[in-house]
């Protein structure tokens, strides 16, 4: 979790991921973001996110995001 | 038969006071039987092309689907003697096979669409010609770009898993055909519209009044402003003008098919709500928008979401982009990292081109759209630097300017549709630096334009209103919604005011095409 929370702060350095919960309903992350995050997802954790979990609700905080990876490592 | 037929408002009609009086279970009959009438009216010749995306839509999801429960019944099955290894080894065996499915009916239907828009340019069109096939070059077939979209967006849906493939293939003609969408959309997702479609509806007079309301305005901004200024805008487009000419060529143009696009879209998004079925918004006031990115998200919404879901997502998460992803990074850094969102996003718009037509000129609007998407991406961290210097944002009057440079950027970018001859485009483009003839705003040569005075004044006064409506709705919501709580003395009164307008000022007769929307030739 702690290495999810520094690549999303180096999308966006002035935001507090541990506590914001709608960042894709807010627009803080847009789909350049949520790319450039699932390429460093892969590099880091070795999980491909494939093309349909690209859904507001898994990335719209870092709990879901972490949630995602977690099911997607399980599988 | 045109939203703007009288046949169609009295279609309208007959079908909202039968829809409410028939017993529920009947409604979604209807609504298929009158679709069809409504694309038969159209022309008999293009049905064919429909019912392929049906037939072919059916069957493969109907397949996928079928192959997707038995790989659930075989591991529901097999789970104790299944590893978690073997079990990914079938679920990939499985899938590869539903890929074949998917890929087929996928092939078919685009290339029935590149047919028909690659014939309605030279020299594809004088060879069918030639061979005999002059049906197939009557012209494109009804919404055939928007439920194609919708139909192919359902189809990856149910391969991907995520919706479950409709049975009743009736039901599923529905969902492809539903009339009011089949003019200019918007593209429906299956998962929203489809059981929407089916459901029961009783009547709900403030659905029905709200619905009325909207096409009411949808109306307004089509038969008032859009083909109003439609005219002048065909005058510019043919005429010699350059420099400030071809600046006020982009404005009218983004002025007519601003009320054309939307003033359609609000009689759908209308006389569904009438009908009890919520459609998807294609605008948020698109012409508040400060950047580049924020106007793809309120303009054109349902394509963009297609688009992305569909091309751009897929493109940019798939294993060859994320292998390039890490190899550039370790040649370029930042850049190498976002390399495959480029690459993604020059194929998103390449396809969003073509979509519009196969045309040299679509396929230059894509470009410079994501050219400009591009670079104020990479600019992002300078303009940080810029603001955080110069503390422009904290002004009041920097919003209004950005929207303006917003404007008139993508006004310029839009014009294009207008040249098929890109070299005509460019040109006009440069004039723009070395042509000042602001002089023909007030020379009379306006009023060789083919509009009046009183246009003018009809015009101006309409947009004022558009204005000051988008303005209300910007920042209190549905206006709609602020009026239901008016007397409704005062709100009548205000709906019999706009509708007098349409009757009185709405743009007919010679020298006026009130049929055509412009997102009907795409």
């Amino acid at each position: 979790m702690e290495a999810l929370l520094n690549i999303l702060s180096e999308l966006h350095p002035d935001m507090d991921f541990e506590t914001a919960q709608n960042l894709i309903d807010d627009q803080i992350l847009d789909s350049f973001d949520i790319v450039t995050l699932v390429a460093e997802i892969d590099s880091e954790y070795d999980v491909a996110i494939p093309a349909e979990e690209l859904i507001p609700e898994n990335f719209n905080s870092a709990q879901a995001i972490w949630a995602l990876i977690e099911k997607l490592m399980d599988e | 038969m045109q939203f703007t037929s009288f046949g169609f408002l009295a279609f309208a009609a007959a079908l909202l006071l039968i829809y409410y009086l028939i017993p529920k279970k009947g409604q979604w009959m209807l609504l298929l039987g009158a679709s069809c009438l409504f694309y038969l009216w159209a022309g008999t010749e293009y049905l064919v092309f429909i019912l392929i995306t049906v037939l072919t839509t059916y069957a493969a999801t109907n397949i996928i689907g079928r192959r997707l429960q038995q790989q659930d019944a075989y591991i529901a099955k097999h789970k104790a003697e299944l590893s978690r290894e073997d079990r990914k080894t079938y679920k990939a065996k499985v899938k590869r096979g539903n890929r074949i499915w998917l890929i087929g009916c996928l092939v078919v239907n685009f290339s029935v669409l590149a047919l028909c828009k690659g014939l309605l340019i030279q020299p594809f069109r004088a060879m069918a010609q030639d061979t005999g096939l002059d049906f197939l070059t009557l012209g494109l077939p009804l919404g055939i770009s928007f439920y194609m979209f919708q139909s192919m967006g359902y189809v990856i849906d149910v391969y991907r898993g995520t919706v479950r493939p409709e049975r009743n293939i009736f039901r599923l003609a529905l969902f492809v055909s539903y009339f009011p969408q089949l003019i200019q959309g918007p593209i429906s997702k299956f998962s929203l519209l489809a059981p929407q479609l089916c459901a029961p509806h009783s009547f709900d007079g403030k659905e029905v009044s709200f619905g009325l309301q909207r096409m009411l305005w949808g109306y307004f901004k089509k038969l008032v402003v859009a083909d109003r200024i439609a005219v002048a805008v065909a005058a510019l487009k043919g005429s010699e003008f350059t420099g400030f000419g071809f600046l006020l060529l982009s404005v009218f143009y983004a002025v007519q098919i601003y009320a054309d696009f939307t003033g359609g879209i609000d009689i759908t998004i209308g006389l569904s709500q009438a009908l009890g079925i919520r459609l998807p918004e294609n605008f948020i006031r698109p012409y508040f928008s400060k950047n580049i990115a924020e106007y793809w998200r309120r303009w054109h919404i349902t394509l963009g979401e297609w688009m992305k879901d569909y091309i751009f997502y897929p493109i940019s998460v798939s294993q060859p982009m994320l292998k390039l992803s890490k190899s550039a990074r370790k040649r370029f850094g930042n850049f190498g990292k976002r390399l495959p969102v480029y690459v993604a996003s020059v194929a998103t718009w390449f396809v969003t081109g073509i979509w519009h037509g196969l045309t040299p000129n679509f396929i230059l609007w894509g470009m410079l759209n994501c050219f400009f998407i591009v670079l104020s991406e990479e600019c992002a961290p300078l303009y940080t630097k810029f603001h955080g210097k110069f503390h422009l944002k904290d002004k009041a009057w920097y919003g209004s300017f950005e929207i303006l440079r917003m404007f008139m950027l993508m006004n310029l970018i839009r014009v294009v549709d207008l040249f098929p001859d890109v070299g005509e485009y460019w040109h006009r483009v440069g004039s723009l630096f070395t042509t000042w003839n602001i002089s023909l705003l007030w020379d009379g040569s306006m009023m060789k334009l083919g509009l009046t005075g009183l246009d003018y004044a009809i015009l101006g006064s309409a947009l004022v209103l558009i204005f000051s409506v988008s303005l209300v709705q910007e920042k209190k919501g549905s206006l709609r919604a602020l009026l239901q709580t008016k007397p409704d003395a005062l709100r009548w009164a205000l709906l019999f005011v706009l509708f007098v307008a349409v009757v009185l000022m709405g743009s007919y007769g010679i020298g006026y095409n009130a049929s055509n929307f412009i997102y009907n030739q795409f």
